[in-house]
């Protein structure tokens, strides 16, 4: 059987440098850092005292009192995200055949703040449960695109995909798939995280994962510079509206552009470190551009996971050497986490998005944050260094990686 | 209206996110309040810590309506 062609027709975000698909990409091309002090919660005690938060978000202002305290904040994040996106990809609602639409999630934890708040609960009451009826399903990873799919009515496949900090990109493989089989017509699709908690903040500090430049919070997440020192933690959502060709184009929607191959692999190595050799890296980049039909010196420009940890991000640019060879100096390279923070779950997603609006636009963001080369990386290689570079980017590649040795891999094309 | 009253219509408000003007006494929470399930076992909750009282499943069942948790609880506060 014929595989289906799966184009994008609708983007959200909800990121830490802007609230919209607009102030996002702006934020990106301005090379703007979302990173300063916590306001969600004192971090006064905590070693890392500052995060990627989203900013004058107002739920009240997208969703009623009412649902919004029915929601964990990502969930509420995943709402605001889709709304965006479809009303983007400007599907009529009215005549769309609802079967046939899915919406497929990505989240790395899910409902952190509400399982917190209940526990906390618990822990200062005299034993007795009185656990919140909204506690579990307010929680569950899951309940995400369950919201989604209860607002529009859309009863195709539902479900949440988890894989740490490559769960969105999981996602849209999924998605990807489903309409490439012929199972859907369209598919919502992205990932959300709200970890900027007490819990979220305390535990990824005792990995000693994240960043304590606590005197320079903008200037935190450096990836490839020689003195990053852990990646910055973010939240928010991404959400893009996948849909097959045809559909689209008998509808006359803008389209984006064309989803072409997705890859999975796995380190098998180690819970939270990368495998020095990137054996894992190799393969998923390997297997994304055998899915697409396409060769390494079809690639103009890479989003990588890039997250500004010591080891993660020599391994990652070791790899793209190895499957790339010559042709690597040639791409464009970025990590447009050092402005977004590390979204986690949702990372996969917004930055996706960054890489089809850089084939859109034609220009790819800009690595910010790089003062002193780093010896363990290989010089002629271009990683966007501190100000966009217009590219006539034509396939766009987007890493992700998670934390238990899950690596996801998407490729984007400009649509002939 | 009484104080129980008052802090009970409050916490309906809070909760379900309704117009004060709806919280009537004849007002059931399901039919006409749009609570649901998960909703109205909250309202139990909030009104078990409101007033510091403890009600019973089976009480909790009978409790459909405002005036009907109005009456619970200043029976249970006397």
């Amino acid at each position: 059987m014929e595989l289906k062609r799966v184009v994008v027709t609708g983007l959200g975000a909800l990121t830490p440098i802007g609230n919209t698909v607009e102030e996002y990409w702006d934020a990106l091309i301005a090379g703007k850092s979302g990173a300063a002090p916590v306001t969600h919660f004192d971090p006064e005690k905590f070693k890392t005292k500052f995060a990627c938060e989203v900013k004058n978000f107002e739920v009240t202002d997208f969703i009623h009192r009412r649902e919004a305290r029915r929601m964990d904040k990502f969930s509420q994040y995943a709402m605001v995200a889709s709304d965006e996106a479809i009303a983007d990809s400007k599907l009529d609602l009215e005549s769309i055949n609802k079967l046939r639409v899915g919406v497929i999630w990505g989240a790395g934890i899910g409902g952190l703040e509400t399982f917190q708040e209940e526990v906390i609960n618990y822990a200062n009451g005299d034993g007795t449960p009185k656990f919140n009826p909204f506690f579990i399903p307010k929680m569950i990873a899951d309940i995400a695109p369950g919201n989604i799919s209860i607002k529009y009515g859309f009863m195709g496949p539902n479900y949440t995909t988890v894989s740490a900090c490559a769960s969105s990109a999981n996602a849209m493989i999924d998605a990807l798939n489903n309409i490439r089989l012929g199972h859907c017509d369209v598919i919502v699709t992205g990932g959300s995280e709200a970890a900027v908690t007490i819990a979220g903040m305390g535990g990824f500090n005792a990995m000693h994962a994240m960043s304590t430049r606590n005197d320079d919070p903008k200037s935190a997440s450096r990836p490839f510079d020689a003195n990053r020192d852990g990646f910055v933690l973010g939240e928010g959502a991404g959400a893009i509206v996948l849909e097959e060709y045809e559909h689209a184009k008998a509808r006359g929607a803008k389209i984006y552009a064309e989803v072409v191959g997705g890859g999975l692999s796995s380190d098998a190595y180690h819970m939270t470190a990368p495998h020095p050799d990137g054996i894992g890296v190799i393969a998923v980049m390997k297997n994304c551009l055998q899915n697409a039909g396409m060769q390494a010196e079809d690639v103009d420009h890479i989003n990588t996971h890039g997250t500004s940890t010591p080891l993660g991000d020599v391994a990652e640019l070791k790899a793209i050497t190895e499957v790339f060879g010559e042709h690597a100096k040639n791409i464009n390279i970025n990590s447009t986490k050092s402005m977004t923070g590390h979204l986690l779950g949702a990372a996969g997603a917004i930055e996706a998005i960054a890489s089809i609006l850089a084939i859109e636009h034609g220009i790819v963001p800009p690595t910010i944050n790089h003062s002193t080369v780093d010896e363990n990386i290989d010089p002629s290689l271009n990683l966007t260094l501190n100000k966009p570079q217009k590219r006539d980017v034509k396939v766009a590649m987007s890493n992700t990686f998670g934390f238990g040795g899950h690596n996801a891999c998407v490729l984007f094309k400009k649509l002939d | 209206m009484s104080d129980i009253a008052s802090r009970v219509k409050a916490i309906i408000v809070d909760k379900l996110g309704v117009d004060e003007n709806e919280v009537v006494a004849e007002a059931s929470f399901t039919n006409d309040l749009g609570a649901d399930s998960l909703d109205t076992v909250e309202l139990i909750m909030e009104f078990e810590k409101e007033f510091d009282i403890q009600i019973p499943d089976d009480q909790a069942e009978n409790i459909a309506t405002v005036g009907q948790a109005i009456s619970y609880i200043e029976e249970a506060k006397k």
